[in-house]
């Protein structure tokens, strides 16, 4: 596969997967505030500290409130990563390998941006319920994956398509649960508060996962929930579940074997992996929930710039073919 | 009587479906009876339904110039333009024979140049031509054949004959629109086609693909697909051809030479490419070659392909054969060398470059369609029946200054077909792009794109200034 193909196509990957969960985003912290008691104010600025884009934010608005907060992370063509920017990208880079992508994916696609666009156009995030139209939109997303799922031929394109896909996600997930760390309580009393199993819900609900926790779990325990996100082996949304992932496509575009490494990128990934693999719960909490998030976060992007290295330049193609013609 | 017999006006010039008011001819009938039963409304309804469908497909193209990243599309009209088959057939044999005579004369022309030497065509015609390339002389491309594609421009005066207007050798674009096309109008008269006998389009790409392969003389050579990239308004048919061909689409950060061979850059490192339909124009392919500043093509690509070790379509150089001055001698050129008289005909042109034509020019401007010899895209054209004086003066001035730049011919009246404008079927006028592919034998692919001209009365019908498309159907019979 060309290189600026495999590129398009990984970022493609990661675009979708980063506006799927922005759009999950939005609907956590807007239902998280209509539960809060009436002395409290909203609070989307916890939100935006997650996501990495405080700063930009700042420059752009002068308040932290819901409008601004969702019109930043929607609909912002100045956020990079806005849904906005993000399926516009995704799209651009679709039609850049158009010929790599199967009709139905790109009509799917294509149509998501239309909708978005249109959104756009409506000032949406002035409403006074936005989420059904958030909603609709990872409906859209979750749509494409279904299309891609049965008529994509798994070869390379696939995997880099879930390479991108699955390390984006690590990272959202991470970052979603990076959310519950900033969002302040009224006070330290509230711990363990009903606002606070409220707000652990909420987070649940949002990747989809609270149904499976309670048939796990049972009892909403912070610890649980951080130990059912990070290390479960079997939730699609969770950390690990998602680099093993990753790590599955990794080998398959490197025909290795599962033992050792290729490249850098395997090596980077293989290590955090079996990190996770040998963790418990109390190793995070031992480290510092927030701590340990930080520096997976910078983990996932030390992979993904080394991935760029291995397959997408043409200086490392030419040792990958060395490397292949050696083996 | 049905209702297009009773609105429809033909305006004096040839229709494509109408003889005149209330009497439609032979090949159209069946698919007036349709037109009939659909009730009034109905067809703008179906009208929008293929805009959407269209910008759902994303079969858009970026307009040039305008970063915002507007897109447009090709507006298609649902009144499809149907050619009976014994017409048709004329179109084929005329457009065979014009390739093949074609094809003789480039060969000719960067070689032995007998055609010079009997005097035929004039040497400065050749020399003076920015299309001639001086680095093709002496080459002899894969199988002799230098135009695989080619896309006339067709056009009926008011009695019926058909026009060659222009020949485009050089990589002709809208043959997605072909294929599109069709794809839509099926969802729109679903039962019509089996019942008409429309020929079937559908198998252009695996044609196109054969012909590419043949090119190689290698067993599964690696084709690929060049273009200028996103930003260019042919981008969706270059990934949509590549796509329905199954060979890569790239660009030239994508290309990089080696011992004379051409390698794309993969994940797996430098793969070889043996055959490339190059969509970028001649002179950027190299700039090792051609136009040093371009960045669309590769270092050294021209060197592998007269090495013999790229074969390329179009071949560079056919630029010389749809020259536009060189086009008045195209009856000529078919009688030199294969002896026949052309099927189709030629329209009148008069070469600025000959005193005595020059001066008929200067003398009738205001009758006159004055074009420049290189411009395309409806650009750098005087229709004079329909300009100013002040117009005219300007480019009595512009001929006298650089008389080899312009040709002029007289005005034709382009046939009609019924087009629906906001739910009135009215006459508008159309072309005619056949595609030709020139592989182990020249064929002509059984439809065509024909571009139509929204604007009431008038006769540009190019997309980029308010052209729109409608599917052809070619009949069996």
């Amino acid at each position: 596969m060309l290189s600026r193909v495999a590129d398009s196509i990984y970022w493609i990957g990661r675009y979708i997967e980063r506006a799927e969960n922005y759009a999950r985003f939005i609907d956590v912290n807007f239902n998280l505030m209509l539960d809060l008691p009436p002395s409290m104010k909203e609070q989307w600025d916890p939100l935006i500290s997650a996501t990495g884009d405080r700063d930009v934010f700042v420059s752009l608005y002068k308040n932290f409130d819901r409008v601004s907060a969702i019109h930043f992370l929607a609909f912002d063509l100045e956020n990079p990563n806005s849904m906005f920017s993000c399926i516009s990208n995704a799209r651009e880079n679709s039609r850049m390998v158009r010929e790599k992508i199967t009709k139905e994916s790109w009509e799917k696609l294509n149509e998501i941006y239309l909708f978005m666009k249109e959104g756009a156009e409506r000032e949406v995030w002035k409403l006074d319920d936005p989420r059904s139209f958030i909603n609709d939109v990872k409906y859209g997303i979750q749509l494409l994956y279904g299309i891609s799922d049965n008529s994509v031929a798994r070869t390379d394109g696939w995997h880099y398509l879930r390479l991108g896909q699955y390390l984006e996600r690590a990272d959202k997930t991470s970052r979603i649960l990076d959310v519950k760390y900033h969002i302040l309580l009224p006070s330290v009393q509230e711990v363990g508060s009903t606002i606070d199993i409220l707000h652990w819900m909420a987070l649940l609900k949002s990747v989809s996962g609270f149904n499976i926790y309670r048939q796990v779990y049972g009892s909403i325990e912070p610890k649980s929930i951080v130990e059912f996100l990070v290390l479960n082996k079997y939730f699609p949304r969770s950390i690990y579940f998602s680099l093993m992932e990753a790590q599955e496509c990794l080998h398959r575009l490197t025909n290795s074997t599962g033992r050792g490494f290729k490249n850098t990128s395997e090596k980077r990934l293989g290590s955090l992996c079996s990190q996770l693999e040998y963790y418990d719960v109390n190793d995070v909490i031992d480290i510092g929930i927030h701590e340990f998030l930080d520096d997976l976060q910078l983990k996932i992007n030390h992979i993904s710039d080394a991935i760029h290295a291995n397959f997408f330049t043409i200086g490392d193609s030419l040792t990958m073919q060395k490397q292949f013609n050696n083996s | 009587m049905n209702r297009l017999s009773e609105t429809y006006t033909v305006n004096g010039h040839y229709d494509e479906m109408m003889v005149k008011k209330g009497q439609c001819r032979d090949h159209y009938c069946p698919f007036n009876e349709v037109l009939d039963s659909i009730p009034s409304g109905k067809l703008a309804e179906l009208q929008q339904a293929t805009d959407r469908a269209q910008i759902a497909m994303g079969m858009t193209f970026n307009v040039y110039h305008d970063n915002k990243g507007v897109e447009k599309i090709l507006p298609l009209d649902i009144i499809p333009r149907i050619i009976s088959g014994s017409e048709w057939s004329l179109v084929e044999q005329g457009l065979k024979q014009r390739v093949h005579a074609l094809n003789l004369f480039i060969q000719d022309i960067y070689n032995k140049q007998r055609i010079i030497k009997d005097g035929i065509v004039p040497k400065e015609m050749i020399y003076s031509s920015g299309n001639y390339l001086k680095p093709l002389e002496d080459w002899t491309p894969p199988q002799g054949i230098w135009c695989h594609i080619s896309g006339s421009d067709l056009v009926r005066d008011n009695d019926g004959t058909f026009y060659v207007l222009e020949d485009n050798l050089r990589c002709p674009s809208g043959v997605s629109y072909l294929l599109e096309n069709r794809e839509i109008l099926k969802r729109v008269y679903p039962n019509l086609f089996s019942n008409l006998g429309v020929r079937h389009v559908s198998d252009y790409p695996s044609k196109l693909l054969r012909m590419l392969q043949y090119l190689s003389g290698k067993d599964q050579p690696i084709v690929g697909l060049l273009t200028p990239g996103v930003f260019n308004s042919a981008y969706f048919e270059h990934s949509y051809l590549a796509q329905l061909m199954g060979i890569e689409l790239v660009v030239g950060q994508d290309l990089v030479t080696n011992n004379d061979k051409l390698y794309m850059k993969t994940t797996q490192g430098l793969h070889q490419v043996d055959v490339l339909y190059r969509r970028i124009d001649d002179t950027f392919l190299d700039p090792l070659t051609f136009n040093p500043s371009s960045m669309l093509g590769a270092h050294g690509l021209f060197n592998a392909y007269r090495k013999g070790n790229l074969a390329l379509a179009n071949a560079p150089g056919t630029g010389i054969a749809d020259d536009k001055a060189v086009y008045a001698y195209v009856p000529r050129i078919i009688k030199y060398y294969l002896d026949e008289d052309p099927i189709l005909a030629n329209v009148k042109t008069y070469i600025c470059a000959e005193e005595e034509d020059r001066k008929y020019v200067l003398e009738h401007i205001d009758e006159l369609v004055v074009k420049e010899t290189n411009a395309a895209g409806g650009y750098g054209m005087l229709i004079g029946p329909k300009s100013t004086r002040e117009e005219h003066e300007k480019f009595k001035k512009l001929i006298a200054a650089n008389p080899r730049n312009y040709i002029a011919q007289p005005t034709l009246s382009l046939s009609t077909v019924p087009t629906l404008i906001d739910d009135i079927i009215e006459p508008r006028h159309v072309d005619l792009r056949p595609f030709i592919l020139y592989g182990e034998e020249i064929e002509v692919h059984p439809g065509a794109l024909t571009r139509v001209a929204l604007k009431k009365g008038s006769l540009v019908v190019n997309s980029s200034q308010g052209g729109g498309s409608k599917d052809t159907w070619v009949l069996y019979n």
